[in-house]
C-alpha cells in the first residue's frame, strides 16, 4: 500500500513581528495602522505547518502539498517571495481583506469552499494542516470549523509531531499540561491538524525551489478570486493593544542557561 | 491604548518598504529579482550579522566560521547569481541588476560580504565575458553551488590583476606578471610558464583557481593575456599572507605568489598562432575592461546601502536618547522625541537619507542599463560582424556615422516621427547608450563611494559617542570604515574620474545632458516642489563651464581643459556627479508616484511616501546646485589673475579726483565706485581692484539664476525633517547587533 498524502495547509499571514503595532478602527471595523505596508510574514505557527507538510509529502512519493491562504493578493504575493523558496506547494490564494479581526465562521467558510473546490483532491489521502495558534488576533477555532465544514471530524490540536504507518494510519503527538505530549493513534485519512511548532526548522530560502513554485504561484495569484468575509453579527465596541510594555531587543552571545535566568529575574521582578 | 480613527493623510508613517523599493528600482514586475532580494536578506541579516555581531570581523585570517558565510551564499542561490539557469543559476539574461541587489543586500549589514560575494563573480567574468565556450562551460559548471542533495564542493576563484610594491601596484595599463612557452613539441598544444605575485588578491585563501593578468616574457607570445591557473597545476600556487585589512574582514585578501605550468589552452578566450608566435585572443586589457565595466556598479551600490541602513538606527537612538533620565515620564516630548526636538538632528538625518536615495537612484539606474546594454551590444556587434568590421578601433570608426545619427536624434522632439525611426537602430540604439554608460558606471562607482563615505561619517556623528563603539546598531562605524575601501577598489577615485573626463565630453552624452536639462524642466512645469528646475539650472551652468573650460586658457594662457590638467577636469567631473545622482533619484519618485493607485500594497499611504521622497529629492538637488555653484565658479574664475594694484590694475579704478568732478554733475556717483585710489596713490586695504565680468557675465547670470533656483528646497527639507520625527519604525532592528 501506498501512502500517498494530499496535505492542504491553511495559512494566513501577520505582521512582522518586530512591527509596531497601532490599532485603528476604519470604515469596516477595526484594523492595524499602516497594516498593508508593513512587512508580513507568512503566520508562524502555520508556517511550521507548512514546512511540516512539505517534509511529509517529500517522504511519501506521489503526495502533494497545497498552501491555501486568505489575504490581500499583493500582499501575499510579497510573503510567496520567501516562502516559495523553503518548501514545493501550489499555491490557492483567497483574495480577502487582511488582519486578524474577520470573523472566524465567514474565514473558514471561504476557505472550505476553496479545499472542496480543489481538482483532484481525493478525501480519502486528505490531511488539513494549519496553525493551532496564530500571530494575528487569532480566535482560535478556524481551523476547526474548517474541518467541520468539510465534514471532518477527527482532528487534533497543538501537533508537535505525526509518525504515517504503513498500513495509513498515523500516531500524533499533541501538547497537553506541563510539557507533555498526548499519544493519539488514528485510522487514517482524512483528518486535521493544528501544528504547535512541530520539530522542524525553517528551511533556508532557495531560488531554485522558489523558481519552480512561482510557475503556478503567479498565474494563481492572478486568477484569485476575491472574497467577501461577512460580519455575521460580530462587532468590536473597542480593540487595544495588551497592557504590557512590549521591549523587544535582539540579543547576542548569551547562553540559553543566561537566557532563563533573565527571564526568572524579571518575572521575579513583576 | 484605544483604537483611533483613520484619517487621510500625505504624510509617511511607516519607513519605505519593498513594495515602494520594487517600483522604484524597476523590479516590481521581477519576481525572480523579489526572490533574490528576500535570499539575499535572509544570508544579510541572518548568517553575516550573527558572524559580525560574534566578532568574526576582529581577525584577518580566514575561518570556519566565515567559510560558513561562503555555504550559506551556496544554499541561498548567490554564487550562482551571474550564472545562467543551465550553469547553475536561475535567473536568466542580462545579470547586472541582480547582482546590484545582492550587493545591495549583503551591504545592508556588512560590506566585507557582499565584497566576497562578488568577488567570485570578479573572478568568472574574464571566463564568462571573454572565454571560449570550452572554458566557460567548464569553469560555471566546476563553481555552480551544489543541487540540494548533491554532494559536491563549489570551486571558488579570485581574480589577480594588482602587484605587490615595488612593482607596478594598481596600473592597469603595465604589467609585472610574466607568461613564457616552457615546452612547444610539434603538433602538440604548448606549455606555458606563468609567473605573477598578486597583492590586496580578494578570495586567495580558499581559492581553487585564479584568472592572473600577465604579460609576455617571450618573443613567441605576443603581448599581454589573462590565464587560468588552477591550485592542482604543476608549480607554486602560494595563497601568502593574509592582508592585514582594517576594513572588510569578512572578505578573504592576500598577497599570492605564483610560479605554474600550464597549457596554453588556459589563455583567456583562445589563442592562434602566426609565424610560430601565440596571439591570444584578448590582451588583458580588452579584457578587464569588459569586467570591470560591469563590476563597478554594484560597490558603488554597497555604499547606498549602507547610508540608507543608517537610518532606522539613528531614529531609534535619537528618539530614545533621553529615556531613562530621571523625570522623563512615558507620553512625554522628551520621552517620545528624544533628540529629535531638535532641528538639527533632523536636518542632518535628511541630508543622510537624501544622498541614500541618490546613490541608491543612481547606482540602480546604472545597473539597468547595463541590462538593457548586454542583448544590443552583442546585436551591435553581430551587425559590425556582417559587414566585415571586428575589433575595437575597427568598430569605433565604423560607429561614428551612428554617433551623429545619435546626436541629431537627442535633439529632436520626443514625438518626432524622425525620432522614433532613429530610436529603431540599434547602432544609434547601442551608441547612445554606450555613451550614458560610460559616464554612469565611474560616477556610480565615483559618488556613491567617495560622497557616501562622507556622509556615512555623518551617519556616525549621529549617533554620537556610541557611533564609533562596536556596540552600535547597525554596525555604523564598520560601514563607514567599509566605505573608505570601497572608494578604492576595483579602481580608486582617481581612476574614475579619469575616465569621467573622458567619457562626459562625448558629444552623444553631451546631447544626451542637454536632452535631460529639457526634461528636468518639462518635470518641473508639473512637479514644483521636487528640484527639477533647480536642477536643470544647475545642469546648464555645468554645461556652460565645460564649453568655457574647454576653450578658455589661464593667465598664462595655457590651455584649461587637458587630459593633464586634473585640477580642471577632475572637479568638473565630481560636480557631473552631483547631477546625475539627483537627476536618477527624481525620477525614481516620479515612477513611485505613476503607480499611485495600481500597487495594493503600496497604495495606503503612497502619496505620503511620494511626498516625502520628493522632499529628499528637492533637498539633495539643492546640495547638488550648490556643490556645482562651487565648483564651476571657481574654474571660471579661479584661473583668472587677481587685478593688482600696479599700472595695468589702477586703470581699471576710479581716481578721486574724478569722482569729486563727476559728483557735481552726477551726484551720489561716489557710493557706487568700489575701487578708488586717490592722489597720493592710496587705495581701500584689499588684494586689488576687483576682478571684471568680462567674458562671464552669461556665467554670471546662470549663477543668479540658479541662487533663486533654491527657492523652496528649505522648505522641503523642514517638510522632510518633521515626516522624520514622526515615521513609524520598528520596535527593533532585524539584524542583531
Amino acid at each position: 500500500m501506498t501512502n500517498e498524502l494530499h496535505i492542504v495547509v491553511c495559512a494566513g499571514i501577520a505582521p512582522d513581528p518586530l512591527q509596531t503595532l497601532e490599532p485603528v478602527t476604519g470604515a469596516t471595523g477595526p484594523g492595524l495602522k499602516n497594516e498593508m505596508m508593513l512587512p508580513a510574514i507568512l503566520d508562524p505557527w502555520a508556517a511550521s505547518a507548512l514546512f511540516e507538510a512539505a517534509n511529509l509529502a517529500s517522504r511519501f512519493p506521489g503526495s502533494k502539498v497545497w498552501l491555501v491562504s486568505l489575504g490581500p493578493k499583493a500582499k501575499l504575493q510579497q510573503v510567496m517571495m520567501t516562502v516559495a523558496q523553503k518548501a514545493i506547494f501550489e499555491l490557492v490564494p483567497i483574495d480577502a481583506p487582511i488582519g486578524g479581526f474577520a470573523d472566524a465562521h465567514a474565514t473558514a467558510g471561504a476557505l472550505a469552499d476553496a479545499i472542496a473546490a480543489l481538482p483532484g483532491l481525493d478525501r480519502e489521502k486528505l490531511l488539513i494542516f494549519g496553525g493551532w495558534e496564530s500571530a494575528t488576533r487569532g480566535a482560535g477555532v478556524t481551523l476547526q470549523l474548517v474541518g467541520e465544514r468539510l465534514g471532518i471530524t477527527d482532528q487534533f490540536q497543538g501537533v508537535d509531531q505525526i509518525d504515517l504507518h504503513d498500513d495509513g494510519s498515523f500516531e500524533v503527538l499533541e501538547r497537553v499540561e506541563g510539557g507533555k505530549h498526548q499519544v493519539s493513534r488514528c485510522i487514517g485519512a482524512p483528518a486535521v491538524l493544528g501544528w504547535a511548532t512541530g520539530n522542524l526548522a525553517e528551511p533556508r530560502n532557495n531560488p531554485q525551489t522558489g523558481m519552480a513554485n512561482m510557475r503556478t504561484i503567479m498565474p494563481a495569484l492572478q486568477k484569485a478570486k476575491l472574497a467577501t468575509l461577512t460580519a455575521n453579527g460580530l462587532h468590536y465596541s473597542s480593540v487595544s493593544l495588551p497592557k504590557q510594555q512590549r521591549t523587544t531587543r535582539v540579543v547576542k552571545d548569551r547562553s540559553p542557561d543566561e537566557i532563563a535566568a533573565e527571564i526568572v529575574a524579571w518575572i521575579g521582578a513583576n | 491604548m484605544s483604537a483611533s480613527a483613520l484619517t487621510e493623510s500625505t504624510t509617511m508613517h511607516t519607513l519605505p518598504g519593498d513594495a515602494v523599493r520594487q517600483i522604484q528600482w524597476r523590479f516590481a514586475e521581477r519576481f525572480d529579482l523579489q526572490m533574490l532580494v528576500q535570499s539575499a536578506r535572509g544570508v544579510a541579516r541572518g548568517t553575516v550579522a550573527h558572524m559580525v555581531a560574534a566578532g568574526e570581523r576582529n581577525s584577518h585570517e580566514w575561518t570556519p566560521a566565515k567559510n560558513e558565510m561562503l555555504e550559506a551564499f551556496d544554499r541561498a542561490g548567490l554564487t550562482g547569481v551571474f550564472m545562467e539557469p543551465v550553469e547553475g543559476g536561475f535567473i536568466t539574461g542580462p545579470k547586472n541588476l541582480a547582482l546590484s541587489l545582492t550587493a545591495f543586500e549583503l551591504a545592508w549589514v556588512d560590506g566585507g560580504a557582499a565584497t566576497a560575494s562578488l568577488a567570485g563573480f570578479l573572478a568568472l567574468s574574464p571566463i564568462h565575458e571573454r572565454g571560449t565556450p570550452e572554458q566557460a562551460n567548464h569553469y560555471m559548471t566546476l563553481s555552480a553551488p551544489p543541487l540540494p542533495g548533491e554532494n559536491r564542493k563549489p570551486w571558488r576563484g579570485a581574480f589577480v590583476l594588482t602587484e605587490p610594491i615595488p612593482y607596478v601596484g594598481v596600473d592597469t595599463g603595465m604589467l609585472n606578471g610574466k607568461v613564457r612557452i616552457v615546452e612547444w613539441k610539434d603538433g602538440e598544444e604548448p606549455w606555458l610558464q606563468v609567473e605573477k605575485r598578486g597583492r590586496f588578491i580578494t578570495n586567495i585563501a580558499f581559492a581553487n583557481f585564479v584568472t592572473a593578468a600577465v604579460a609576455s616574457d617571450d618573443p613567441q607570445i605576443k603581448g599581454s593575456c589573462v590565464v587560468i591557473l588552477e591550485k592542482t597545476d604543476e608549480g607554486t600556487f602560494e595563497p601568502g599572507t593574509a592582508t592585514k585589512k582594517l576594513v572588510h574582514q569578512l572578505s578573504s585578501t592576500g598577497d599570492p605568489i605564483f610560479n605554474l605550468k600550464v597549457p596554453a589552452s588556459r589563455i583567456v578566450g583562445g589563442y592562434t598562432v602566426t609565424d610560430g608566435v601565440i596571439i591570444p585572443n584578448f590582451n588583458h586589457g580588452e579584457i578587464i575592461e569588459a569586467v570591470f565595466r560591469r563590476t563597478r556598479v554594484p560597490i558603488g551600490l554597497m555604499t547606498a546601502a549602507k547610508l540608507l541602513s543608517a537610518v532606522e538606527p539613528v531614529i531609534r537612538y535619537q528618539r530614545g536618547r533621553f529615556r531613562g533620565a530621571e523625570g522623563i515620564r512615558p507620553g512625554t516630548v522628551r520621552f517620545e522625541q528624544g533628540i529629535q526636538q531638535r532641528e538639527d538632528a533632523l536636518h542632518r538625518l535628511v541630508d543622510v537619507w537624501a544622498s541614500g536615495e541618490a546613490a541608491a537612484s543612481l547606482g540602480f539606474a546604472a545597473a539597468r542599463l547595463f541590462d538593457e546594454l548586454d542583448p544590443i551590444e552583442k546585436q551591435k556587434t553581430a551587425i559590425l560582424k556582417r559587414s566585415g568590421i571586428e575589433g575595437g578601433r575597427a568598430e569605433m570608426k565604423a560607429l561614428r556615422d551612428s554617433e551623429q545619427r545619435a546626436i541629431e536624434m537627442l535633439d529632436l522632439n520626443p514625438n518626432d516621427p524622425r525620432r522614433l525611426e532613429l530610436a529603431a537602430d540599434i547602432l544609434v540604439n547601442y551608441v547612445v547608450k554606450d555613451a550614458i554608460a560610460n559616464v554612469l558606471c565611474p560616477a556610480t562607482k565615483l559618488w556613491n563611494t567617495g560622497h557616501g563615505a562622507n556622509m556615512m561619517r555623518e551617519a556616525v556623528s549621529l549617533m554620537g559617542g556610541y557611533g564609533i563603539t562596536e556596540d552600535c546598531p547597525g554596525f555604523l562605524a564598520s560601514k563607514w570604515m567599509d566605505a573608505q575601501l570601497e572608494a578604492t577598489y576595483e579602481g580608486p577615485e582617481a581612476v574614475q574620474r579619469r575616465q569621467l573626463t573622458v567619457t562626459m565630453t562625448s558629444q552623444v552624452f553631451l546631447a544626451q545632458l542637454k536632452a535631460w536639462t529639457a526634461q528636468m524642466r518639462r518635470i518641473a512645469s508639473t512637479h514644483a516642489n521636487i528640484g527639477a528646475c533647480t536642477l536643470a539650472s544647475a545642469m546648464e551652468m555645468w554645461m556652460w563651464t565645460l564649453r568655457h573650460l574647454q576653450n578658455a586658457t589661464d593667465a598664462d594662457g595655457h590651455k584649461l581643459y587637458h587630459g593633464q590638467r586634473q585640477g580642471v577636469t577632475f572637479p568638473l567631473a565630481d560636480a557631473l556627479c552631483w547631477l546625475l545622482a539627483s537627476r536618477c533619484q527624481i525620477l525614481d519618485v516620479l515612477e513611485l508616484e505613476t503607480h499611485d493607485g495600481t500597487n495594493a500594497v503600496a497604495a495606503e499611504e503612497l502619496t505620503g511616501t511620494v511626498q516625502f521622497l520628493s522632499d529628499l529629492c528637492h533637498t539633495q538637488a539643492a546640495q547638488a546646485a550648490g556643490e556645482v555653484s562651487r565648483i564651476c565658479a571657481e574654474l571660471v574664475f579661479g584661473y583668472n589673475e587677481h587685478p593688482a594694484w600696479d599700472e595695468q590694475g589702477r586703470q581699471n579704478c576710479f581716481m578721486q579726483r574724478e569722482l569729486d568732478e563727476f559728483e557735481m554733475t552726477m551726484a551720489g556717483i561716489a557710493s557706487i565706485a568700489v575701487d578708488v585710489v586717490d592722489q597720493s596713490g592710496s587705495h581701500p586695504d584689499k588684494a586689488g581692484p576687483c576682478a571684471g565680468c568680462a567674458g562671464s557675465s552669461e556665467f554670471l547670470r546662470l549663477q543668479n539664476k540658479l541662487c533663486s533656483c533654491l527657492s523652496g528646497s528649505r522648505l522641503a527639507k523642514d517638510r522632510a525633517a518633521e515626516t522624520v520625527s514622526k515615521v513609524m519604525i520598528p520596535e527593533a532592528l532585524d539584524y542583531p547587533a
